[in-house]
């Protein structure tokens, strides 16, 4: 068994476990788990912890998902660390990753209104001189998030059974 | 009317000692439970999706009596390939769940006055199937000296020139316990050395934790008196499909076939194409599964231990069986009153044999976080029978 890997996929299902109960889960002791987890935590191997909301079922303004596609031409000896590095520091981006196929950068705004993506995407996305082109998409419903679906799970079973 | 409507042989058979506690719990909305012997994971989505591809196609025919012979070629594989067990199709039978293949097995196998050998404590269909079926039960009482597993010693002690059969399951529900190989290595000898039949019930031998399940089966010369129950219920969180399967050697598995002709005719079409994905493609989800019930199962077990109650480390099923002896309240009492002070359901052990009597089941097929919350319930609960006492 190894033990990082245990606890990191355990807290991947469960950010706010409990570490005695973890500690019961995987046979080990209370301190092992505190240590190991600070140690991931200073490795940067565990990046921080938030919370999975259902954003729909809270009265607040309008949110919306954005998932832009951003197609780009690599810049000479830096490759496209530098271009994603001067979108993700936008403090409205909430993930960016480098993909395969036919965009490279797939950039996800959360918690905006429309008005203010648009903006973001020819305003700050599309003037990057490596920036070829944009694809933006709004996302109109969430199902499933972090393998997690979003409707409460009903236990359907007998109370008492052989 | 007549006053001899009934049979008397179903009549003298008593209900489940199960059945009362569930009516009395179901009258309890708040009520939560430990008491469910059925997985608490979703059947897999890829098989619950192939049995809607199999609507969808029109696969609402029956299938033939023994089940699908893709199927069952399926299940000799997968016997095969986990515990070295080597049948033909025409060995094996698709049954209704393995309550079903336990039904036929005895049918198959009993006359009037054959005596078999139910291992207890135990599911609580075993004896009544054999009296069904004919046969005598005769109860071998297991405790928690040997941890529930079955010794030569104690077969000798019950054993008569009537005995036919043996009955068992390892792991074992309700208990938890499992056998090792070289544990079942005597039972099989003296079942040989005796001339005995042994009918298996390996519902759960993909629930064991630290040690692969072997089969009685798999011993040299053992396939001829063995027949193998087990099913997709547990393994694959399949209940509701109601789809089990038994193993036996032509001569028998004939007669077994016989009766499920006349009485079932065939196990559920729709069931039978969905269990083969569940054969072939769920071996991440079965180990994610058990992987999940190992860490509550260590999760309980310190749990048990900081409570101070007395429990024996099962290695098998989703079970534990804790002992209440201490609190000189019998089985029922202990599972009512804790029902009535703290709403939480367990199943007394005295539902399981009377050497259950002393013992209460608990199953973990819950999440961490109702086992947290039901066993701080437990918690209060006997720390009040001690003060009392």
């Amino acid at each position: 068994m190894n033990l990082r890997n245990e606890i990191l996929k355990l807290m991947d299902k469960n950010g706010r476990i409990d570490f005695q109960d973890m500690a019961d889960m995987l046979d080990t002791d209370l301190e092992t788990i505190k240590k190991t987890v600070k140690e991931m935590e200073e490795e940067r191997v565990i990046c921080g912890y938030t919370t999975l909301i259902d954003w729909d079922k809270v009265d607040v303004d309008e949110r919306v998902t954005a998932m832009i596609e951003v197609r780009l031409t690599p810049q000479r000896s830096y490759g496209f660390d530098k271009i994603a590095e001067r979108i993700y520091n936008y403090p409205e981006v909430k993930t960016v990753y480098l993909m395969s196929g036919t965009y490279d950068l797939m950039v996800i705004l959360e918690g905006k209104t429309l008005k203010e993506i648009s903006y973001f995407t020819s305003n700050r996305l599309a003037v990057i001189d490596a920036v070829i082109g944009t694809t933006t998409h709004f996302v109109l419903k969430k199902y499933k998030e972090h393998g997690k679906v979003l409707t409460e799970p009903v236990d359907r079973r007998m109370v008492v059974t052989p | 009317m007549r006053k001899d409507i009934l049979s008397d042989k179903i009549v003298n058979i008593a209900p489940s000692g199960i059945r009362k506690f569930f009516d009395i719990v179901s009258e309890m909305p708040e009520a939560i439970s430990l008491g469910v012997g059925e997985p608490d994971f979703d059947t897999p989505w890829k098989i619950r999706e192939e049995a809607i591809y199999s609507l969808e196609r029109g696969r609402t025919f029956y299938t033939s009596n023994a089940g699908l012979a893709e199927l069952r070629q399926e299940v000799c594989e997968y016997v095969e390939r986990q515990y070295d067990l080597h049948y033909h199709t025409k060995e094996c039978v698709i049954t209704i769940g393995g309550s079903e293949a336990i039904d036929i097995a005895f049918r198959a196998i009993l006359n009037p006055g054959d005596e078999v050998i139910v291992v207890q404590p135990c599911f609580v269909s075993y004896a009544p199937c054999v009296i069904l079926a004919g046969g005598t039960p005769v109860y071998l009482d297991l405790s928690v000296d040997t941890e529930f597993k079955l010794t030569v010693e104690a077969l000798e002690s019950v054993v008569t020139d009537k005995t036919k059969a043996i009955i068992m399951c390892f792991p074992n529900n309700p208990t938890g316990a499992i056998m090792t190989k070289e544990e079942l290595e005597p039972i099989a000898d003296f079942i040989k050395e005796k001339d005995l039949l042994v009918v298996t019930d390996e519902i759960y031998s993909e629930l064991t934790y630290g040690s692969r399940h072997y089969s009685i089966a798999a011993f040299p010369d053992m396939k001829e008196r063995s027949i193998v129950v087990s099913g997709f219920s547990k393994t694959f969180a399949m209940t509701g499909w109601r789809l089990g399967y038994a193993l036996a050697p032509r001569e028998i598995m004939r007669q077994m076939v016989k009766i499920h002709q006349f009485a079932i005719m065939a196990a559920p079409t729709i069931s039978q194409y969905a269990a083969i994905q569940a054969l072939t493609q769920c071996d991440d989800e079965v180990d994610e599964m058990r992987e999940a019930y190992n860490q509550r199962r260590r999760y309980l077990l310190k749990a048990f231990e900081r409570m101070g109650l007395d429990c024996f480390e099962a290695k098998g099923a989703f079970y534990m069986f804790p002992s209440i002896q201490e609190f000189g309240l019998t089985s029922d009492e202990f599972a009512m009153k804790l029902l009535e002070e703290e709403e939480l359901a367990v199943v007394p052990g005295s539902a399981f044999g009377e050497c259950g009597e002393g013992y209460i089941r608990i199953s973990y097929a819950y999440s961490i976080q109702e086992l947290k919350e039901a066993l701080s319930r437990l918690e209060r609960f006997i720390t009040r029978l001690r003060e009392k006492r």
